[in-house]
């Protein structure tokens, strides 16, 4: 069970949070500008890497809030903890 | 004295007291501090199991967790334990066991028949003999389960109770032998708060079995001075009889704690297991080492052991393993036990030793008058029951000499020592562990000590703890005896049949070269194929050996095989400490409404809908749920209902761009909706499939009332949350979820109108549909909204949750004039579906869009909404999409399973293409005929037409029509 850093919060366990997927992920300001391809892009494709990741949690179980983490997905290291808007 | 096989003095056992105890119904006695091996090995019982697949005689071969023989049926009644290692089982007053996978008797096995058969059952038997005919399988598959496994499960359930504790440490050392305490010692000295775990009842591992001496001491003197010291210190936590059987990410650990198995009985305020969870730091990794098994033909004997294990029995037990034993070895382990037994009252044959030139420790041995074979093997042993004889070759030249008999009724073997990485295998993350001692690959008691300390010292430094001028003295060991290399040999050429690899699954050399010619190439393809590696010991004794043996196969080094991956838990946990508390009520929190004591008292039947409990129906005297649910519909049909529609999804918004909010998140437009009004409204995710629905009412300009459906309210709270946190944070909006701050009772039915403005006298009787109004409802303040989910006349009275009780208590005084009806679920979904409207979960699986619904009038055209881009996607917009329909069967009694599939024929024909499927079915009073909503294959353009529901092997014909079957108004009018 990871122990995340919630930026708000502090060090707590894994299972009072729920992963997001990936980060930085931005919703498209106009739609209906996008055709089919680059829409189904946003929807569907996510990065899958061997390595460093940045995704995004929600403290659900505490504070509520959504936040980044940046996370080795082989060694589940995290090796940054920022708040929306920031860089890691 | 009843014990012969127990020596008079030494060992660390209570010779005062004695402990009765039965094995397989024969009464026998062993004292306090013995295991039921101990135990059993000082009556002289050799013979304790048979094994797994071969029904082979086992005995006892090891004295600790690896055990793969002597596996026994703990307990009677409900406290049974299957499968319990006989080595690890403290002996108490009046403990039961019993040998297991054997009949009629451990002496006389029926099932050894397998052993003659032995050339029958080769690796993958069963994969190979019952594939075929599949259909067959079943019965195969019940045939193979009461031959297969070992003990037997308890016949009813457990009685006892398992506690959970979780725990943080900056330091968790698990193993409390030299190298465990040392780092103990030394973590804490520098006040970091450690947490020590034994597998064992006592600490000092090793130093249990073997005598030694620590800073001059003798090694027992200075375990007991270690374990003073760490009871003395404050930051200390010790833990016996604590197994760590995992290890994940970040330092979190699994231990599981045998609280009261050593106890013969309970009493009511004992638990018997306790499961933690450890957040620690760092973890020092020192569970020591496992003596390696040597193979060669008959080694699975009762009365071949490990050599450890024998000094184990002698040392910490007193008790003689044999009368007579061989030594055969390939280190210098055995010659320091050759030397214990032989002072301990068992005539040592012989030391057979597999290097050509023997050992600098021969010397010791020979002034004894012991002999030592270098150079040659055991080659073969004899002894049904119980070990005679074992054969002894010279291995120079191919040929040697003549085997040469040795008479013995003990061999002790040992291939060396292999380290205990398990838990270090199993770790994902590693950097907060660190080895020290023998699983370390330590080999003498100093190095032990040394190591435990220094890792001791740093995961406390690194867990912060600064280290305080205290003199960092290590214990020191006295210096180890001079050695000599060992060999790495651990196999001895000769019938591979008889040469076990992994004694708890029968897996012989010739299994494991067999899956090789066979093609099973990967270490864990070989696992799964022979069973080598599974069992209680998860291939702690033999799994150096399957990799060995498998290297020899395919011609490479140990290396290149492998091990398979290790995985928690270490030692078998049982489900009682994994489940704890959390049984029966504790299993999972139960949501009731303010209402619950009185549906309670109205003998409601109960469904559960989430965490929620809800009343289903009010079953009358006299009437099954099917009757009831007609009543129910009748009465709101024709009179007025009451439900409790508390469990109903609120979650309040503000902000001034509350509309905005909504208008994104909504398919349909909010910007215009009037305070005082409500609004249906549908949410899809951004795939465009139906997500969520309900009603919402804005209160005012900046407040919105929004209701979702029971199940999804915490989802639905954080979808929304999400959007306003990550994607637009510049709208002011704020939402806190309501659900239980409001009871609401649903007063639904012609004469709804009429029973609510005698229960509310200032609510404005011209309240609209879809409209809501602040009122005083049973003297109670309210808000009433005038929207229906059943069709018809129907208000959703909201108080406070404290208020819920008298709220429902009052209309039912007032409706009782009217025949007010209360009504559950059941009845709830039955009306919805007569007038059409869908349930989210029931017509809607996360594949449906709005338009698939034929709900295009919510979906605005103007403006843009999260799902709105997918639903012009080629495969949402698609012309042959699954569409809602009204079904109804030809025959009006029919009945119909939701879930069945739509066909076109009418003949069992595979495959038959679906049209479709049924969402919900219901016999409807209200027009006396089944009626169905079904999702159709281009539904919509296909009324009129006939589909068949296929089910059971039946074909029910239907009429494919509009998903609404009844208009209260059109029938009021």
């Amino acid at each position: 069970m990871l122990l995340i850093e919630c930026p708000w919060c502090g060090p707590r366990p894994e299972s009072e949070f729920a992963a997001g997927g990936e980060a930085h992920v931005v919703r498209p300001a106009d739609p209906a500008a996008l055709d089919d391809a680059a829409w189904a892009d946003y929807v569907f494709m996510r990065k899958n890497p061997k390595g460093e990741h940045a995704e995004r949690w929600v403290h659900g179980h505490g504070c509520r809030r959504w936040f980044n983490v940046l996370r080795d997905t082989v060694s589940h290291r995290i090796l940054a903890v920022y708040k929306p808007g920031e860089k890691p | 004295m009843s014990q012969p096989f127990r020596n008079e003095a030494g060992g660390l056992i209570d010779r005062g007291r004695s402990f009765r105890f039965t094995f397989d119904e024969v009464n026998y006695e062993g004292h306090p501090g013995d295991t039921l091996a101990s135990a059993l090995l000082a009556n002289g019982v050799r013979l304790v199991g048979r094994s797994f697949k071969y029904h082979r005689p086992r005995g006892i071969f090891t004295a600790g967790v690896e055990e793969p023989n002597a596996l026994v049926q703990l307990r009677e009644g409900a406290t049974t334990e299957p499968n319990t290692r006989a080595t690890v089982a403290e002996l108490y007053d009046g403990l039961t066991a019993a040998s297991q996978n054997r009949w009629p008797s451990l002496a006389w096995d029926a099932g050894a028949v397998n052993d003659v058969l032995g050339p029958l059952f080769p690796a993958g038997f069963y994969y190979k003999t019952f594939m075929w005919p599949a259909k067959a399988w079943p019965l195969y598959e019940a045939a193979i389960r009461r031959v297969a496994g070992l003990g037997k499960a308890p016949p009813t359930g457990d009685p006892d109770r398992y506690d959970k504790r979780f725990a943080h440490a900056d330091v968790l050392v698990i193993g409390g032998g030299p190298a465990g305490l040392a780092a103990a010692l030394a973590a804490a000295r520098c006040k970091a708060r450690v947490i020590l775990a034994d597998i064992d009842n006592l600490f000092g591992g090793m130093l249990l079995s073997q005598p030694a001496e620590i800073d001059g001491v003798p090694a027992s003197d200075w375990v007991a001075a270690a374990v003073t010291e760490l009871v003395e210190a404050e930051t200390v936590r010790l833990l016996p009889r604590t197994a760590v059987v995992g290890i994940q990410d970040h330092g979190w650990a699994i231990l599981h704690e045998r609280l009261g198995d050593h106890l013969g009985r309970l009493d009511d305020n004992q638990s018997r297991q306790r499961l933690w969870q450890v957040r620690a730091k760092r973890i020092v990794l020192a569970a020591g080492a496992v003596e390696r098994p040597l193979v060669f033909p008959g080694n699975d004997r009762p009365g071949v052991m490990l050599a450890g294990a024998a000094r184990t029995y002698l040392n910490r037990y007193a008790v003689r393993a044999g009368e007579k034993a061989v030594l055969f070895t390939n280190n210098d382990s055995a010659y320091a036990a050759a030397l214990e037994l032989a002072d301990g009252g068992i005539a040592v044959a012989g030391v057979v030793d597999l290097r050509p030139s023997g050992s600098v420790a021969g010397a010791a041995l020979r002034e004894r008058g012991i002999r030592v074979l270098s150079g040659e093997a055991v080659i073969g042993t004899t002894g049904r029951k119980g070990l005679r004889e074992v054969e002894v070759r010279r291995l120079e030249d191919g040929v040697g000499g003549l085997p040469q008999p040795v008479q013995c009724d003990l061999l002790a073997v040992s291939g060396g020592w292999q380290p205990n990485v398990h838990l270090l295998r199993s770790a994902a993350a590693t950097t907060e562990i660190a080895a020290a001692g023998a699983c370390n690959g330590a080999e003498t008691l100093d190095t032990c000590l040394n190591q435990g300390f220094d890792a001791g010292y740093q995961a406390a430094a690194d867990a912060g703890k600064r280290r305080r001028g205290r003199e960092r003295r290590r214990p020191q060991a006295a210096p180890a005896p001079e050695t000599s290399p060992p060999l790495s040999d651990w196999f001895v050429a000769g019938d591979a049949k008889a040469s076990f690899v992994d004694l708890q699954n029968d897996v012989t050399a010739a299994d494991l070269d067999l899956a090789n010619r066979e093609g099973f190439r990967s270490i864990e393809h070989v696992k799964r194929y022979t069973t080598a590696g599974m069992g209680t010991d998860q291939g702690k004794l033999g799994n150096l050996n399957v990799a060995a043996a498998v290297a020899v196969a395919q011609g490479q080094n140990a290396e290149a095989v492998g091990l398979t991956t290790a995985r928690p838990p270490y030692v078998p946990v049982t489900f009682g400490a994994i489940a704890g508390r959390d049984l029966g009520a504790l299993l999972d929190p139960v949501r009731e409404t303010p209402m619950q004591s009185w549906h309670v008292q109205a003998g409601a039947t109960f469904e559960p809908v989430g965490q929620w409990l809800r009343p289903r129906a009010y079953i009358q005297p006299g009437e099954d749920l099917e009757r009831a649910v007609a009543r129910e519909v009748r009465g709101v049909r024709e009179r007025a209902g009451m439900l409790d529609a508390s469990t109903l999804g609120k979650i309040d918004i503000q902000g001034p761009d509350a509309a905005e909010f909504l208008n994104r998140i909504y398919t349909n437009g909010w910007l215009k909706l009037a305070p005082g009004r409500c609004r249906y409204g549908l949410m899809l995710d951004e795939q465009g499939m139906v997500f969520d629905d309900g009603v919402t009412s804005r209160l005012s300009p900046d407040h919105f009332h929004m209701t979702t459906t029971s199940g999804n309210a915490a989802r639905v709270l954080g979808w929304l949350e999400e959007f306003l946190q990550t994607e637009w944070p510049d709208l002011k909006v704020w939402c806190t979820s309501v659900t239980e701050q409001w009871a609401v009772a649903t007063i639904a039915g012609p004469l709804a109108s009429a029973i609510l403005a005698e229960l509310a006298p200032d609510l404005d009787p011209d309240l609209a549909h879809m409209a809501h109004a602040e009122a005083t409802v049973a003297g109670l303040p309210a808000r009433v909204f005038r929207v229906s989910f059943t069709g018809g006349p129907s208000y959703e009275i909201n108080v406070a949750a404290d208020h819920g009780l008298a709220l429902w208590e009052a209309a039912m005084r007032v409706g009782a004039a009217y025949g007010l009806t209360p009504f559950g679920t059941d009845a709830m979904h039955l009306l919805r579906a007569e007038v059409g409207f869908i349930m989210v979960g029931q017509e809607t699986d996360g594949t449906v869009t709005p338009i698939d619904l034929g709900y295009e009038g919510l979906v605005s055209k103007t403006k843009d909404f999260v799902g709105k881009r997918s639903l012009s996607r080629p495969h949402t917009s698609a012309a042959d999409r699954l569409q809602l329909v009204g079904l109804t069967t030809r025959d009006p009694r029919a009945r119909v399973p939701e879930g069945a599939q739509l066909v076109a024929a009418t003949v069992n024909r595979v495959p038959a293409p679906s049209q479709g499927h049924v969402t919900s079915s219901y016999h409807s009073p209200t027009l006396n005929r089944r009626i169905c909503l079904a999702m159709v294959r281009r539904g919509r353009e296909r009324h009129g037409e006939q589909v068949n529901i296929a089910f059971d092997g039946r074909f029910v014909p239907a009429i494919v029509g509009p998903p609404k079957f009844f208009d209260p108004e059109a029938a009021d009018g």
